[in-house]
């Protein structure tokens, strides 16, 4: 197994219960930008650390939001092209079907992935339905969009003795031909994020890796759906490489220390959902029947949607915002405790799904200081890693039946 | 008054819609704003006491077809002049309200052969106002949907029906009303940039009708929009905001009889 670090780069003295909205709405005269730049500095001091630490590193973006000041992974990720040396780079992703031009974002790929002489690989998401807003990007269509603009976004990419012409439903162009082109050939590798089972057969069917994040044990189902696909199509079990998952990781000395750092990295799920209620929802985002569905539950008080929960060892659901520790860790939505504990909590995750390659973990979120951070990097990478480098696949057999549809998120 | 609601199914190319088709005379034809079309609504048998009433639901509105490649207002215009040629209606009267009034808008500057007369009541699709940060028509896909109701109804109390008084189906409508009206109306906001340079072509009898307590367009857009057309008359009607087919449906079918010459 390998290991990413990941942090959203909160903007955390922002947030406030009093706000309605954390995203889109929160006006930023609420973030000072001398504070801002302090932060930047010590979460790029961090991400420079896992280098030494051999810990890979793995970039997110989101827009408009004190929950995450990266509205444009590529910038960071283009320092660390220059400023790592051994880890790998992911983008975690890039918000495809809302950004506009599609070649552009191919030129940046191709630019990083020279600059860090082939360590790139590339993400691409759908991105959170309250992402339209900031993007300004129709929701309607949303995912034709998203697919037409991954196409164009490998075509350019590995399209050598063009100029080539683009004339799609969405994306017009006359003449690609990018300079440079990536490093890596025909491109860098490739994920997808999904957080319900439904996309896992598509996402397999297109043979890209699949990341999925705080799904705990509702990961499997969408792991052996994309395992299902490729076994029906005769590519044989897939390479638990394929498969990222992102779980929240703290580690201590004790067990009340790795406990302490993952319920101030949890500050990410207390306040990631701190959204205006019309930004949760908007038009063909989601298929329309969920979305009648969606408004007959609203009618109900006590009604918590599906992706606000998790799922416990017993099979119950446990609105994921309120758990306690012990709850999330049961859930496995958390690792923390011990370098032993957190070793075998990723372990019993990586054997329950049938094999995990690759621990997105969240190493650092919330209002946790630097020393803190350091030190949990500083644990992991010694007394957690080498034992997860260690791990093998698991013997695992797919069961032949279908997976149970997943619940609409 | 009906006791059923008449909604038929007609084809036209390749497409199915649902439409109400009632009363006999001059046609009126009705074109429904973003949020839908209530088959029970009054204004309808007000209307078609007054003449043979022909108000479809929108592709993509109701349980009308959409099309996946549908992606403007251009699309419902041409789509509806197709619909006046097969019905081979003629002398008709074209009453739009809100997104109806900025099809009814997009079908007129394009022909009005069959059409004698237009009313637009509280259309949108025009932008009017120099300045690129005002805003003049509000925003509803981002304000809170209480805002939108506040903004949108006189009386939002007596109007609003809550999903708990709807039936699984009307609640279907209402999701898939939204994410047609958002196809059309999301990016530019409610408008086409190109309609108002084109309105000039509209030489038929226009009236334009502001409810008079709409809250979701401007104070003067209205008034603007007459002034694009050219002799158009321009009215508000009392007790009204931004649906005054809902909230004062006798006024309403009053306005466009008296201002049509219907009987």
């Amino acid at each position: 197994m390998k290991a990413w670090q990941f942090t959203e780069q909160p903007y955390y003295p922002a947030w406030d219960d009093t706000h309605e909205s954390l995203r889109n709405s929160l006006p930023n005269r609420h973030l000072d930008p001398k504070f801002a730049a302090d932060l930047y500095e010590r979460y790029m001091d961090e991400w420079e650390l896992c280098d030494e630490l051999g810990i890979n590193i793995s970039i997110n973006e989101h827009h408009a939001t004190a929950t995450c000041i990266t509205p444009i992974c590529h910038i960071p990720m283009a320092m660390l092209a220059r400023n790592t040396k051994k880890v790998r780079l992911m983008s975690i992703g890039s918000p495809i079907a809302n950004r506009p031009d599609p070649v552009r974002l191919a030129e940046e790929i191709a630019m990083i992935d020279c600059y860090s002489r082939g360590r790139h690989e590339m993400g691409f998401v759908r991105a959170g339905p309250f992402e339209v807003w900031p993007a300004n990007a129709q929701p309607v269509g949303q995912a034709r969009r998203f697919y037409e603009a991954y196409r164009l976004i490998l075509k350019t990419l590995s399209t050598h003795d063009g100029p080539f012409s683009w004339e799609g439903e969405f994306f017009h162009y006359r003449a690609i031909n990018i300079w440079p082109r990536p490093y890596q050939q025909p491109y860098p590798p490739i994920w997808f994020v999904a957080i319900t089972a439904g996309p896992g057969a598509w996402i397999g069917e297109q043979r890209v890796k699949l990341g999925t994040f705080l799904t705990g044990r509702e990961s499997k189902t969408l792991f052996d759906n994309y395992r299902r696909t490729w076994l029906e199509r005769g590519w044989g079990m897939p390479p638990i490489d394929n498969f990222g998952y992102m779980g929240i990781v703290g580690v201590g000395a004790t067990e009340e220390e790795g406990k302490r750092r993952a319920h101030q990295i949890c500050g990410y799920i207390r306040t990631g959902a701190q959204i205006a209620r019309q930004f949760f929802n908007p038009p063909g985002y989601l298929p329309t029947q969920a979305v009648a569905a969606g408004f007959r539950n609203s009618t109900r008080k006590d009604y918590v949607p599906a992706y606000a929960t998790v799922v416990m060892s017993d099979g119950s659901r446990v609105y994921q915002k309120t758990a306690s520790m012990e709850q999330l860790i049961d859930a496995q939505v958390v690792f923390a405790g011990t370098p032993d504990q957190v070793f075998q909590q990723i372990k019993a995750y990586h054997d329950d799904v049938g094999g995990c390659g690759n621990l997105l973990m969240m190493g650092h979120g919330g209002d946790m200081n630097h020393a803190d951070t350091v030190d949990n990097l500083t644990l992991f990478a010694k007394e957690v890693l080498p034992r997860l480098q260690a791990l093998k696949a698991p013997d695992y057999e797919l069961d032949p039946k279908p997976a149970a549809k997943a619940a609409v998120a | 008054m009906l006791t059923e609601p008449v909604t038929a199914k007609l084809t036209v190319g390749a497409l199915s819609i649902e439409l109400i088709d009632r009363g006999r005379g001059r046609p009126i034809v009705f074109l429904h704003p973003g949020d839908g079309l209530d088959p029970q609504a009054p204004v309808l048998d007000r209307l078609a006491a007054r003449g043979r009433l022909i108000a479809p639901y929108h592709p993509g509105f109701g349980h009308s077809d959409l099309p996946g490649d549908y992606n403007s207002v251009d699309d419902l215009a041409y789509f509806y002049l197709d619909l006046f040629d097969q019905l081979d209606i003629s002398d008709a009267v074209l009453v739009g309200v809100s997104l109806g009034g900025w099809i009814a808008a997009e079908i007129a500057v394009r022909s009005t052969a069959r059409i004698s007369q237009l009313v637009l009541a509280n259309p949108v699709g025009i932008r009017t106002a120099k300045d690129e940060t005002v805003v003049e028509i509000a925003d509803v896909f981002t304000l809170p949907p209480a805002e939108v109701e506040r903004r949108a109804y006189a009386e939002p109390a007596k109007w609003v029906r809550g999903f708990d008084q709807m039936s699984d189906d009307e609640i279907f409508v209402v999701a898939r009303n939204r994410e047609a009206y958002c196809l059309f109306a999301w990016s530019p906001y409610m408008h086409n940039p190109g309609l108002r340079r084109w309105l000039h072509r509209i030489r038929i009898p226009t009236l334009v009708l502001r409810g008079e307590r709409d809250g979701l367009t401007a104070p003067d857009y209205g008034r603007a929009y007459a002034a694009a057309i050219p002799g158009a008359r321009f009215e508000t009607l009392p007790g009204a905001g931004h649906y005054p087919h809902v909230e004062r449906p006798d006024e309403f079918a009053a306005s466009v009889a008296r201002f049509a010459g219907l009987t």
